[in-house]
């Protein structure tokens, strides 16, 4: 029985569709079976973050409407072995989504992996519900301010009450937290939320934090999941939150402000 | 859920009340029909209950029957009598509606206190009196999420959360187990003795019976911490708990 995962915010620009890449294929290098649904009908991004755009001949909702095949439509990733993304269609909009459609897809797709990863576009409209519908654990993106935190909150009201799972009254959707682009220096001057300030306010498990860094945009920008990049505190902040997310105890780093060594300080880095 | 096919509940329903003074059935008629025709949308087929618990003399099975089907041919829907209970008839058994327990509540006379003038035979009064039953406590245990709302006909229990950007809402008290973000108001329906009680106050408005603050001067009383708040005269209290 595969495992539903929304990946999921409210806000937009907070890292969904990174978050979605990275913890898609961190799980796929630990030998699972992995596809990750671009739901971001009309805005199609994974693809370009995965890099695998050029590829793109059948999407989603494509196979919703029966015009393609799913393996037609699957693209299997070149760099991670049991990695698969399904496109979003970029011609569309989200009233391609059908319940009975999507609920189809989910079904045959839950016949080959062993997880399902679907990136929900922003906001809480059709296109959101819809990718959090059948989900069986959801993974809340926040950044450390406060629209951020309100719009995650109203998220979760909406994972709760109009999911699937809560309207057939069944053990409710698994909540995780990941607060993503944070940034150790601008907290301790007071300019950004903690980490203790946002689970006060959300009361949902820890995931992961994932430090703001350059190793981000510069992954997006060449179509590689920054969870490839080891050398990044990024990438490393991501593993972790794989490693959690399969049940492994991993102490959280990367939370303390860095201090500056005295080379880097001579030289202003 | 049911196996029965159906469920016993409690229910408030507003009646009308005719309070018979003197028995003359023509002036009851005459007088009641004329009430009737200014507001005849009001009365059609509105539940009334027949007092005769007001009445100097007795009255007889035959002209209590008499009555009963006179009121019901107006239109109205007779739903019940009610008697001075020292002074049940002997055919109390032999009526064929419900009869009621005396009424607690207050009559309004609507008729002109004139002592000069001979007073009316007979005096219509209307008391919309409503019977209240105890409304069953609303208790939540999950967080509630911003742009939720959660209203309770009456008391509302939350052993969890109440976000920013959502609201609570009761008739009567609310009691937030965790910390109250949110907005509560208690006594929407105008009960000035509900209170809300809170374990964190971090509210952004709360309200008593229409009476509101805001978080800006919540802040200057209590702030974090537990607190409760009522209405005296008028005024909304935060008293530290």
């Amino acid at each position: 029985m595969a495992k539903i995962i929304v990946v999921t915010s409210g806000k937009g620009g907070v890292g969904k569709t990174t978050s979605s890449a990275a913890i898609g294929t961190g799980i796929a290098l630990k030998g699972h079976k992995t596809v990750i649904i671009d739901f971001d009908v009309g805005l199609r991004n994974l693809d370009l973050i995965m890099g695998c755009e050029r590829r793109v001949v059948y999407d989603f909702v494509n196979v919703i409407n029966k015009e393609a095949t799913l393996s037609q439509a699957l693209i299997k990733d070149k760099r991670t072995k049991d990695l698969f993304i399904l496109p979003a269609s970029q011609t569309r909009d989200k009233d391609a989504l059908t319940v009975e459609g999507v609920q189809g897809v989910l079904e045959e797709l839950a016949k080959e992996f062993e997880y399902i990863i679907c990136d929900s576009p922003a906001g809480i409209e059709k296109g959101a519900q819809m990718a959090l519908y059948f989900a069986d654990a959801a993974i809340v993106v926040t950044n450390p301010e406060v629209s951020s935190v309100r719009d995650s909150d109203r998220i979760l009201g909406i994972l709760q009450s109009k999911s699937k799972r809560a309207e057939e009254g069944r053990e409710p959707i698994e909540e995780h937290l990941l607060l993503t682009r944070y940034h150790p220096g601008r907290v301790a001057l007071g300019e950004m939320l903690s980490v203790s300030d946002v689970e006060d306010i959300l009361a949902i498990p820890l995931l992961g934090v994932i430090p703001e860094s350059e190793a981000v945009l510069k992954a997006s920008n060449q179509g590689t999941p920054v969870i490839l990049d080891t050398e990044s505190e990024a990438g490393l902040a991501y593993m972790d939150a794989v490693d959690r997310l399969m049940g492994e105890e991993r102490p959280l780093r990367f939370l303390e402000v860095q201090k500056k060594g005295f080379i880097k300080r001579l030289l202003g880095g | 859920m049911t196996d029965s096919g159906f469920r016993l509940k409690g229910s408030v329903v507003t009646t009308i009340l005719l309070e018979i003074q003197t028995f003359s059935l023509d002036d009851i008629v005459f007088h009641l029909k004329e009430k009737i025709d200014q507001v005849p949308h009001f009365f059609n087929q509105a539940p009334i209950i027949i007092d005769i618990s007001k009445m100097k003399r007795g009255i007889t099975i035959d002209e209590f029957e008499l009555l009963i089907q006179s009121v019901s041919a107006l239109g109205l829907g007779v739903i019940g009598w009610r008697c001075d209970p020292e002074a049940l008839p002997v055919w109390k058994a032999s009526v064929t509606i419900p009869l009621l327990p005396a009424s607690k509540a207050r009559s309004i006379n609507t008729s002109p206190v004139d002592k000069e003038n001979a007073s009316p035979d007979v005096v219509v009064k209307t008391v919309v009196e409503e019977r209240l039953v105890p409304q069953a406590t609303k208790v939540i245990t999950k967080p509630i999420r911003s742009g939720q709302q959660v209203y309770a006909e009456g008391d509302l229990i939350i052993l969890n959360q109440v976000s920013a950007g959502a609201e609570v809402l009761a008739d009567g008290n609310i009691h937030v187990y965790g910390a109250l973000r949110g907005r509560a108001l208690a006594g929407v329906k105008g009960d000035v003795d509900a209170r809300i009680f809170c374990r964190s106050m971090e509210a952004e408005l709360v309200s008593i019976a229409g009476n509101f603050m805001l978080s800006d001067a919540l802040r200057n009383i209590v702030w974090k911490d537990s607190a409760q708040v009522l209405l005296v005269d008028d005024s909304l209290e935060i008293v530290p708990l």
